[in-house]
Order: structure tokens, then sequence, then C-alpha cells
């Protein structure tokens, strides 16, 4: 019933860490000709241009973090998600050998490097869900750490930044995470941003939103008006490229909204460097394609 | 753009200004988390004895780090099984990491220049005055490109912290930088930092 995919699982990790998706390269060089001639802003994103380049040239990772493998399952009823972890597992492991992916999980006790990328339930992080119709759907995201390590919970209210419970209160906190960020998750970043849910629903959320493209518009006309805006004013703190002053701070704003309980009201903001290493594989009736 | 060659000297070192775009060349020695907490327990602080080899390392690297340059990186490295290294894939990590040891490092070492991302605080930032020496910072996530400058691997050491947090001794060519921090005290991140702050407070109608 659940067919063996391990060789297209390591294809899918090879293009999400060395062939940057063609909207996210498509922004960053737009972002080149905001740049002033000459400048460290122009310099850093001329240099990130080239290193996308030969990346894809060379079948290299992008980034040397190649983060955590994040993947977002979505399979036919029937299918068995034992068998796809292990295969997701061997894949990943493979693509450790190839070198498209650092060795990179830590146990946080011992502080060992496994070596290949495995450790416990959480490492791959694998989320699976049963979807209708018969194809298989996987979401890949390589999220480094440099960027998760910028990403911030707001509980709302929020005193200090005088945040109350709307989507001003969003707007203000959402700033102050990209203002604390400054250019340290690798600017300039892409927000992923989740209004309600629990802590742990609001970080998965965050993430999720960020598969959406970056050119593609929110369907709720309220959210896709604020992540226009927060795209704007992000801009405008000058916090640019690598942190070196300019006018590209971030290239795109996405937001979600889940159910809070009455008592809650968290705003997660999840920061995704440049390194936008995010990719899909579609698989049904025998033949794949990626995206 | 400016040359400089690894070891660097004092003199300079004083020359070299916020802004100002190089191409290091030379050996440096890569060294992350695991690396700066171990240093400074170990040989800095005391506060735990030198176990297995690590005597033996502090003084391999002690020329090494002498006028030199750390850099705060955790590659992909190829090679592996073989011993045959080779970086593949080599951008800076997050520096602001290594703040509480990095200045004691500096002085310790006699280290000249730090290379990372992100940039570092007010103790490293006075640590470049005394020793004197800069940061550099590389362009974070431009991982293949800056593992063209890398020309050889000459060695590696602690490879037990795992490949990223291991120190690797790297002979590098035309490795593209630009002094965000420099020895007159100058920091071009508080700046920024500084400057974002004030647009946030109008941005959000909080005035100081
Ligand atoms: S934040 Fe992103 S681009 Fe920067 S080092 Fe980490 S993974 Fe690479």
């Amino acid at each position: 019933m659940t067919p063996d995919l391990t060789p297209q699982f390591l294809e899918l990790i090879r293009l999400a860490a060395t062939d940057l998706p063609p909207d996210v390269e498509a922004a960053l060089r737009q972002a080149v000709e905001q740049e002033e001639p000459g400048s460290a802003a122009r310099g850093a994103l001329e240099t990130i241009l080239k290193n996308v380049e030969l990346s894809r040239a060379n079948q290299t990772p992008i980034c040397q973090d190649t983060g955590t493998p994040i993947f977002y399952v979505y399979h036919p009823e029937g299918w068995s998600t034992r068998k796809l972890r292990q295969q997701i597992e061997e894949a990943v492991v493979q693509a450790t050998q190839k070198s498209y992916l650092r060795p990179n999980s830590v146990d946080s006790l011992s502080g060992k490097n496994s070596g290949n990328n495995l450790g416990g339930n959480y490492f791959p992080t694998i989320h699976f869900e049963e979807v209708e119709g018969d194809a298989l759907t996987v979401d890949l995201m390589l999220k480094g750490g440099g960027c998760e390590n910028v990403g911030a919970q707001y509980s709302l209210p929020y005193n200090t930044l005088k945040a109350g419970r709307d989507l001003e209160g969003v707007r203000r906190v959402v700033l102050d995470a990209v203002h604390q960020a400054q250019g340290q998750g690798c600017a300039p970043g892409i927000l992923g941003v989740a209004i309600g849910g629990d802590r742990g629903s609001g970080y998965y959320a965050s993430k999720e939103v960020l598969f959406r493209r970056l050119d593609d518009e929110n369907e709720n006309p309220e959210l896709a008006h604020l992540e226009k805006r927060l795209t704007e004013e992000a801009n405008q703190l000058g916090i640019g490229p690598m942190g070196f002053g300019g006018k590209t701070t971030v290239l795109g704003t996405k937001i979600t909204a889940l159910n809070r309980l009455p008592a809650s009201y968290f705003v997660t903001v999840s920061y995704m460097c440049w390194a936008y290493r995010r990719r899909r594989m579609v698989w049904q009736d025998g033949n794949v394609s990626f995206e | 753009m400016r040359q400089i060659t690894i070891p660097i000297s004092d003199e300079v070192i004083r020359s070299l200004k916020v802004g100002d775009p190089v191409l290091l060349n030379g050996v440096m020695v890569t060294g992350r988390d695991a690396v700066h907490k171990w240093l400074v327990e170990t040989f800095i602080y005391k506060t735990r004895p030198p176990q297995g080899d690590d005597l033996e390392v502090y003084e391999a690297i002690k020329p090494l780090l002498n006028g030199g340059g750390i850099y705060h990186c955790g590659p992909v490295v190829a090679g592996l099984d073989t011993k045959d290294y080779r970086f593949v894939a080599a951008g800076p990590t997050t520096s602001s990491r290594e703040e509480p040891y990095q200045g004691d490092v500096m002085r310790h070492f006699n280290l000249k220049g730090v290379i990372g991302k992100g940039g570092m605080g007010a103790k490293t930032l006075q640590a470049c005055q005394e020793v004197p020496g800069v940061y550099f910072h590389a362009i974070g996530g431009a991982a293949s490109w800056i593992a063209q400058s890398v020309q050889r691997v000459l060695g590696v050491y602690k490879l037990d912290f795992g490949v990223p947090e291991a120190m690797w001794v790297i002979e590098v060519k035309d490795f593209p930088a630009v002094v965000t921090m420099d020895a007159h005290g100058q920091s071009q991140h508080a700046v920024i930092e500084e400057r974002s702050r004030q647009v946030l407070e109008q941005l959000i109608g909080l005035g100081r």
C-alpha cells in the first residue's frame, strides 16, 4: 500500500538544501535594486545571490546550517505513517552522507552530535495529516538556528509596548520582534506570524504559514492589509541585509489566526532567514513532481 | 578591496574602520559555542581541570590564535571517512552567543580578528580596543560562496565536539568580510540598533 519513496525524499532534501525557490530569489533580486550602489547592504545581497547561483550549480548547501528538517506530510487514507517516517529518516541519513545536510542533531544532555541528523522523535520533525484524495504531498522546510533563535512569542496584553488584544497590538509586538532580531537571523527575513492558539500550536502555525508563496495574498483582507503594512514598516526600521543598515529588512510577512482560549492571546513570530529553504513534493499514481 | 593577511599586526588592526570591506588571507581557526566554553573554563577561568588531549590542543592552537583570527562557523565538511577534508559550505554563525567569553579569549590568546555574523556587544568591543582587535562580519548564509575561499583544511581539533563544533584549521584566500566593530570603540551594530529603536518608537508611538 505505502510505496518506497526514499529516493524521492532524498531528492526533496537535496532540492531544499541547495536550490533556493524562485519566488525567494526573485524577491532578493528586487531587493538588490533598492540598495545604494557601493553600500555594504548591496554588497551583502550581491554575495547572497552569487551564493544562490553557486549552490544550485554545484549542488552544495546554500547555508551550512541546514537547520532542523521540518516535514509536513499530507497522506491519503490507509498509508502507513510508520513506514513513511522510516523512509524519511533513511533519506535524511543519506542526505547527510552526501553533504546536502550538516550533521545537526545534538543530544541536549550529553552534547553528543548523532552524526546522521537523527535523534528521538523530533529530529527530523515530521507532522502527519491524513487528507482526502489519492495524492501524497510533502512539504519540507530547513530552518536554521540563527533565525530560529530570534523567533518570539508574546502574551498580550503586553504593557511595555502598549500592545492590547487586537490587530494593533499584533502590529506592535511583531515590529518589536523585528527590532530585537536586528541582523542576527540573517536579514532580510520573512515573518511567519500566528495570532492565537496556545504556545505550542502558535509556533507550529507560525512555521506552517511560511509555506505560502512570497507573492500570494492573504484571503482575509484585514490580514492581507496587515501583512503589507508590517513588511513596509519593518523595512522602515533600516536594519537592512545582515544588519548593515539599508532598505531591505524583511522580504515578506505571512499571518494566520487560530482560535484561542478566552484567557490567552498569543502572538507568535517565526523569523525565517533569507535562506528560505522550503520545497514541496507531490506523488500521485507513481508520478512525482517537485515545486 | 583591501587585502588583510593573517596574522594581523596591531598597526593594520588600528587602521581598520567600521564599514571597511576586506578580503582575508592566511590561516584561521573555526570555533563556536562548545569551543569558547571549553577554552574559558579549562584555560582562562580554570573551573574545570584539563582532560584527555586538552593540553596538547591548547599548545597547538596557541600559536595559531596569537595575532590570528577565530571564525564562528560550523561547516559542512566532505571527506570525513577518508580524512581528506574539504569544506563544502562554511558561512558564519551568530556571534552574540560568544559574547560572555569572547573578550577574555581575545586577551588570553592575543586574538586579533573575530569573524562571524550579527555582531557582538560591549564586552567584546572593549576587548577590541585593548588587544587591539576587530570584528569582521561575514555574509550569513553565503556558505557555498565562502567555502570557495577556503583553500585547504590544514587539520582539525576536538572533532569529538561534532563536525559543526570542532576547531577546523583552514587556509583562506580572499575571504570576504566587512569590519563592523573596530579598535577605536566604534560598532556598526550599536549604531543600527539605536537608530532602528528610534524608528520603532515613532512607529508605535512610544516616546522615551
Ligand atoms: S539564519 Fe539562516 S542563513 Fe543565517 S546562518 Fe542560520 S540558516 Fe544560515
